[in-house]
């Protein structure tokens, strides 16, 4: 089988190392520029099942700010992002917020929880 | 209530600060507050909701929300002060600071130790010298950051942003899942100034395009940004005419660079580094003037915001020792004051410690000559420590004492010695 050559860049950490890669069909045969073997998953990954961590915000009434900021709680498959976006998109929660509260249980029926990465007190009538 | 006096005080509540206090309490600080400006604690982080910190020291990929909240919760359980909605508007080389608050208005506080933490700014638009129009919709990407992530609003729908650092990369990925749609970033330098990660993360995986060694040459629009112009530029910074090129837009954010917020150093005589734009400091992270600490952004500007705490940690431990010291010598020093007849002594301050090595000399003149015999004494208020007699005093003449090892009791018992020469 004829083998062919990729360039990666792998993003698992903040080196961002550039990777040369000889896939044989869907199966990396060899593999350069990794600092560390989290490269070849990296890689794997992207051929089989590329996933990102999803950020964004909710919608909060009656809290110090208007948003609070979420988060995937694994990265979740990259085709899905837009979709996660716009359930996201129509979450509304009321404060009081807790950091690590679940606000979508089982997003899109991938099994991933989306979490609360902050508090949002409830915003006093004093201030 | 705030103390009049603190061990340790921290300017500013991002990573920096926060560990800065958190390891000055735990050194063994007596009392630690921390004043910051913003109405929460936790600095830039409470904007930057995506993910990529605390691999290093948690060795899990957060949000810098989530980093932030795990110091904010640390803090609270040590009961160390905090004045939110508070500014610090002058220090002096002395260690006071003079800040106003909306809560307790204009506030005079005195530390033994003080952590410069305030981080750093954007540049913009006047610092990097941009030609045309000035419509509205030229903004700096933190300042959009904070918008779209905070408050809630999109400052526009179709963006250029100038400059490839992590917080414009990272927002062309914020604005695009908002549903904006980002035309292009422009890179001046022939490199990516960021990380490599948020070029594949934020641009190559939302189709964004990037164009090194390009810039924006102009501004169009009067009321509101209606497009820009780019250019490309060659190895001497200078455009290459012919490659202009007009991207219509409503807004254009600014990524091209941090400054370390110095102004408050500047005001307590900390010297600068030109190349940093920050303070020099020590290994211990203090700065030339004694006493006075920085950590983080303030120092010079950082990508991972885990190294930013461990620099807070360090900052915040020294601090601790040099106040800790500092009120040990405190309690220890007794001053010298000129009692009856006595123009003045020195030393001025004497280590109470130093009698259980040897004698101390004092020295001194006398206001009036007396041409009799005299008893020169060391009183602490009616106590007599010591006293030797003169035959006679004159101005011109200078008089010693010894303070005798033998004293060494009667001056623990002391905060302040007089020395008197009087008729016998
Ligand atoms: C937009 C952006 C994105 C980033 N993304 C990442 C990332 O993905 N991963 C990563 O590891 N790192 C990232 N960083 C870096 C990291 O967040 C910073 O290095 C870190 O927040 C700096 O911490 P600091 O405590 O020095 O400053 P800051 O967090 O800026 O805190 C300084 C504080 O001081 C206060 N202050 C200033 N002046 C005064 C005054 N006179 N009186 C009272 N208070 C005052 C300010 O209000 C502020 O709260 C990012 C930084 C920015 C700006
Ligand atoms: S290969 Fe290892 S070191 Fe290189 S970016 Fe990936 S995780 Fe980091």
């Amino acid at each position: 089988m004829a083998h062919e050559h990729r360039k990666f860049i792998c993003i698992t950490c903040p080196r961002g190392c550039a990777l040369d890669v000889t896939l044989e069909g869907e199966v990396v045969v060899q593999m350069e520029g990794n600092s560390c073997k989290r490269g070849i998953d990296y890689v794997t990954g992207e051929l089989n099942d590329p996933r990102r961590m999803v950020t964004t915000t909710v919608r909060v009434r009656g809290g110090v700010h208007p948003l609070a900021p979420v988060y995937t709680e694994s990265p979740i498959p990259k085709p899905r992002i837009f979709d996660l976006l716009a359930v996201i998109r129509k979450v509304e929660l009321k404060a009081p917020v807790k950091i690590g509260d679940v606000v979508i249980e089982n997003a899109l029926g991938t099994g991933i929880n989306i979490l609360a990465s902050r508090n949002i007190p409830v915003k006093s009538e004093a201030s | 209530m705030l103390k009049e006096r603190y061990d340790v005080i921290v300017i500013g509540a991002g990573p920096a600060g926060l560990a800065a206090a958190i390891e000055a309490k735990k050194t063994g600080a007596q009392d630690v507050l921390v004043v910051e400006r913003a109405q929460e604690l936790g600095g830039i982080l409470q904007q930057c909701i995506h993910n990529g910190f605390g691999l290093l020291i948690f060795k899990k990929d957060m949000p810098g929300p989530a980093y932030a909240q795990h110091f904010i919760d640390e803090l609270a359980g040590l009961h160390i002060d905090t004045l939110l909605d508070a500014m610090a508007l002058n220090v002096t080389s002395e260690r006071h600071v003079y800040a106003t608050s909306r809560t307790s208005g204009f506030l005079e506080l005195d530390t033994r130790a003080l952590v410069l933490a305030m981080g750093c700014r954007e540049r913009t638009r006047a610092q990097i010298a941009l030609p045309g129009t000035r419509p509205a919709g030229v903004y700096t990407a933190g300042t959009a950051q904070r918008f779209v992530n905070i408050e809630g609003f999109m400052p526009g729908k179709r963006f250029v942003i100038l400059g490839s650092g992590d917080i414009g990369m990272i927002m062309a990925r914020r604005l695009t899942f908002e549903g904006a749609k980002v035309e292009r970033v422009l890179e001046i330098m022939p490199f990516l100034t960021g990380l490599t990660r948020n070029y594949v993360q934020c641009l190559l995986d939302y189709d964004i395009p990037l164009q090194l060694q390009h810039t924006v040459k102009r501004i169009i629009g009067n009321d509101r940004v209606e497009a820009i112009e780019s250019v490309q530029i060659d190895k001497q910074r200078q455009p290459i005419p012919g490659t202009e090129e007009i991207i219509p837009c409503d807004t254009l954010l600014l990524s091209v660079g941090l400054i370390p917020e110095n102004e408050l150093s500047r005001k307590a005589g900390v010297s600068l580094d030109p190349v940093t734009g920050g303070p020099f400091v020590d290994e211990k992270m203090q700065t030339n003037v004694p006493g006075i600490f920085a950590a983080g952004n303030v120092v010079h500007v950082y990508d991972l915001v885990d190294w930013v705490t461990q620099a807070g940690l360090l900052c915040g431990r020294n601090a601790a020792q040099y106040a800790i010291a500092e009120r040990k010598h405190h309690g220890r020093r007794v001053k010298m004051k000129a009692g009856d007849n006595v123009r003045y002594v020195v030393p001025h301050v004497l280590d109470k410690e130093s009698l259980a090595e040897s004698a101390q000399r004092l020295q001194m003149r006398v206001t009036l000559p007396i041409e009799e015999p005299v008893w020169v004494e060391v009183m602490n208020g009616e106590e007599r420590v010591t006293r030797k007699t003169e035959l006679y005093v004159r101005p011109g003449e200078m008089v010693n004492i010894d303070i005798p090892q033998s004293a060494y009791d009667a001056v623990q018992r002391a905060s302040e010695l007089s020395v008197r020469v009087v008729r016998r």
